[in-house]
């Protein structure tokens, strides 16, 4: 900092250390050293596998994943055959895992969200009730409740043949089966209609925070929006010549559904066991969420006139978000990562796919260098969308 | 609330009333309770019914249908699994010494928590007037009997065995991993027993253990790692934790026990070992963010001023600086445990004969063939015990280091 030079040192002529004693020598050193060793342990680690592998004479590489896969899957939203390749078997397992995630996700912050409304409950019994929810889910591992679930709830509903029937709804063994919409050939252009109806929401309801920036005054902006969403689409369902949807019922007939959309015990056990396990701590999250907005800004948006649904909505909640995220994205991630428990539930997701093939191939270093791989991809993906989420609604300082 | 005090000058004369306290009555309390408003009081209704007829089926279900036989046929199964009877007393020796650290605990730190201290020593004695088994009733009764000389020690002696006691939590993990695994092969004072015959909880209390008691030191390295400023460890510290952190844990234990033995073509090691080195690295990895929050929380001049003190690196870190920020995060630790106690259970996917794994074989005895019900309600509820007394213990700890501020 002082430009002025120091006057030379007059009584301590040894000052000059030994190069081997300066302390950014010694860290250089130390970290090559480490890195040394890191890079020893891996090449050793390598040379090891791959020196094993040649004894089992198999030779590293991916093209084994173009043969033929051999193996039926239980269910696949796109079309799959046994004949088709062990790739295209991974591509279905791919597309469960998400789809299980993608709902898991939806239903579990819609629970979380009730379920840690009602830990802050006046009404004593709703309180206790999802008191006691949170501590079932929360002191239970997950594989336990999912096979618990999966063995000793869907697999002893009756057969089909005696499916407990509520309404169009039957439970069995094999599978629930429910109402569903047969797509018509007036499903592709009903497609197109929803598209503008949501852009034209989308209109309104800029329109509508334009016109309310503009006067100054509140306007309503979700009821018109929806409500043009909802319109064109009723009006376009009766305009095409034929409806866009067949309502399809399930029946039974033999030993098996027809009609309807049958979801597999195997699909429902997860979806249920990941969605109620993970609400439980979004639940948790969004109590400690909401009871950080300290009390006076609640008394004070009283004081302004904001009546209660006005302050949950606007200055609660903007709040709580920012205390609520970075956890609420960890528990996304968990759920992301828990999905894989489906292998002990036989449900044919990424992980249990990808088991299978090492059964078969014997490829399991190829197999779960991928497997993490992909995990690690969708992690990072999903952390950085709700970073740059996290990002919108953080305190803006200045 | 009612705790402060208006500071403001009083006339002298005026008495200061205490705040009105709330009293009502029992309808009082269900009005405001429960039927506040019209809404509250049908969410009430609907939920009571909701919650009468569950807690009914569950109790028909527990009492009269229930086949609780199956449990307790394999008892020893869920409890030991395989170990083998003649080495039975060293899982009862382990229960009998933490019986006696829990005791000793209590009475130091435990004070006015009568009534829990009352339950849990009347535990053992209660257990052992149920149990049918003769050996297990002698060994209930001594645990019970560890537990309360534990607990007379520390309130005889007191304080000065604060340290003692310390030192024998810590020193009474290796102790149990010795005491179970024996050495010196087949014969002599604590013969061997192969890790493959562990089974049942034992099996998934020796998971937790070996994963808390390798993975701690691993961990603390880790996080030191991740805050130092050296590139090249910091680097392969931030690559490894996020790693990790970023894949399922059935893909880590999948790799352990797949991977390890081509990685080590010329060590035969064993399935549970190998599970064990794959629990041990994903705790790690878990532990060290844990640690990094509570090192992040010292504050600058406690650097400044241990190195102003002439401390090198290593005794600022061993004696400033980690102490106190694993102090700030012991109840955080205390959940990750939790977590790796429960995460354990993925072992059976493995193909471990754990807690699930014993389950799963019970399941299969053509005695008890579909008695899914009762085995995994059974199993949960022995995972619900022990999770919800660790958190219990967590959060009495929270308020302990709270005050100790």
């Amino acid at each position: 900092m002082a430009n002025a030079p120091l006057p030379p040192p007059t009584s301590r002529p040894q000052t000059s250390r030994a190069f081997w004693r300066d302390e950014r020598f010694i860290q250089v050193v130390a970290q090559i050293v480490f890195l040394g060793l890191v890079i020893w342990l891996a090449v050793t680690a390598a040379q090891n596998m791959l020196g094993a592998l040649q004894q089992q004479g198999i030779a590293l590489g991916f093209s084994f994943l173009n043969n033929g896969a051999g193996f039926d899957i239980g269910e696949a939203l796109i079309r799959y055959v046994n004949t088709d390749t062990f790739a295209r078997a991974l591509l279905v397992g791919l597309l469960n895992t998400l789809l299980v995630c993608a709902l898991g996700i939806v239903f579990a912050t819609v629970l979380g969200i009730a379920v840690g409304v009602a830990r802050l409950s006046g009404n004593w019994l709703v309180n206790r009730m999802a008191w006691l929810f949170i501590e079932l889910m929360r002191n239970v591992p997950l594989l336990v409740l999912l096979i618990f679930l999966y063995t000793a709830f869907f697999l002893k509903l009756p057969r089909v043949r005696q499916a407990v029937n509520i309404g169009p709804v039957y439970l069995s063994n094999r599978g629930v089966a429910v109402p569903w919409g047969e797509p018509t050939e007036a499903w592709p252009v009903f497609i197109y209609i929803l598209i503008a109806a949501i852009g034209l929401a989308i209109l309104v309801a800029l329109a509508m925070r334009l016109w309310q920036d503009r006067s100054g005054r509140p306007k309503p902006v979700a009821w018109p929006s929806l409500l043009t969403f909802f319109g064109i689409s009723v009006v376009g369902w009766f305009v095409l010549p034929q409806a866009p949807l067949s309502l399809s019922l399930p029946a039974i007939t033999g030993f098996n559904f027809q009609g309807g959309r049958t979801f597999t015990p195997e699909f429902l056990a997860l979806l249920i066991g990941l969605t109620a396990y993970t609400a439980a701590f979004i639940g948790e999250i969004v109590r400690a969420g909401i009871q950080a907005v300290p009390k006076g800004q609640v008394e004070a948006s009283r004081a302004l006139g904001l009546n209660a649904s006005r302050t949950l909505r606007l200055v609660v909640f903007p709040q709580a978000l920012r205390v609520i995220i970075p956890p609420l994205t960890s528990q996304y991630l968990n759920l992301v990562k828990n999905s894989t428990l489906a292998v002990a539930i036989g449900y044919p997701d990424l992980f249990a796919i990808a088991g299978t093939i090492i059964n078969q191939t014997g490829r399991a270093v190829e197999m779960i260098a991928l497997i993490m791989a992909i995990y690690l991809s969708i992690s990072l993906l999903t952390s950085l969308a709700m970073n740059i989420y996290n990002r919108r609604v953080r305190l803006v300082e200045r | 609330m009612s705790a402060t005090t208006p500071t403001l000058p009083q006339p002298a004369n005026t008495t200061v009333l205490p705040p009105p306290t709330e009293r009502y009555s029992a309808l009082g309390w269900l009005r405001k309770n429960l039927f506040s408003t019209w809404y509250n009081a049908l969410l009430t209704v609907v939920l009571a019914v909701i919650a009468l007829l569950l807690a009914r089926g569950a109790i028909e279900w527990v009492f009269t249908q229930a086949r609780w036989e199956v449990i307790t046929t394999n008892f020893r199964l869920f409890m030991v699994g395989q170990y083998p009877a003649a080495a039975t007393w060293r899982a009862w020796a382990c229960v009998a010494l933490l019986a006696l650290l829990i005791g000793l605990s209590w009475g130091m730190w435990g004070r006015g928590q009568r009534a829990g201290a009352i339950a849990f020593g009347a535990l053992p004695f209660l257990l052992a007037l149920i149990t049918t088994d003769e050996t297990a009733r002698v060994a209930l009764l001594i645990t019970g009997v560890a537990g309360l000389i534990g607990y007379a020690l520390s309130r005889w002696r007191g304080d000065g065995l604060r340290r003692v006691s310390l030192i024998a939590w810590v020193l009474y993990f290796p102790i149990v991993i010795v005491l179970i695994s024996g050495f010196g092969g087949a014969e002599g004072l604590l013969p061997q027993v192969p890790t493959n015959l562990w089974g049942g909880l034992l099996l998934t209390l020796l998971l937790t253990v070996v994963g808390i008691v390798f993975s701690f030191p691993l961990g603390v390295l880790l996080a030191l790692g991740r805050q130092s400023s050296l590139p090249i460890v910091n680097t392969l510290c931030v690559i490894f934790i996020e790693f990790i952190r970023g894949v399922p844990f059935i893909s880590v234990l999948f790799m352990a026990q797949l991977m390890l033995p081509l990685f080590l073509p010329d060590v035969t090691i064993d399935r549970v070992v190998r599970a064990m080195a794959g629990i041990v690295v994903f705790s790690a990895a878990y532990l060290a963010e844990n640690v990094r929050g509570g090192l992040q929380a010292i504050p600058r001049g406690q650097y400044e001023a241990a190195k102003a003190l002439g401390l090198n690196t290593w005794k600022l870190m061993l004696l400033i600086i980690l102490p106190q920020a694993l102090k700030a995060v012991i109840p955080i630790l205390v959940g990750q445990f939790i977590a790796l106690f429960k995460d354990t259970s993925l072992v059976v996917i493995v193909g471990l004969l754990d807690l699930m794994g014993i389950a799963k074989t019970v399941l299969a005895q053509p005695d008890f063939l579909g008695l899914q019900a009762e085995v995994y309600v059974f199993v949960a509820l022995v995972y619900g015990v022990f999770c919800y007394l660790m958190s219990a213990f967590s959060q009495r700890l929270e308020v302990r280091l709270n005050t100790a501020r």
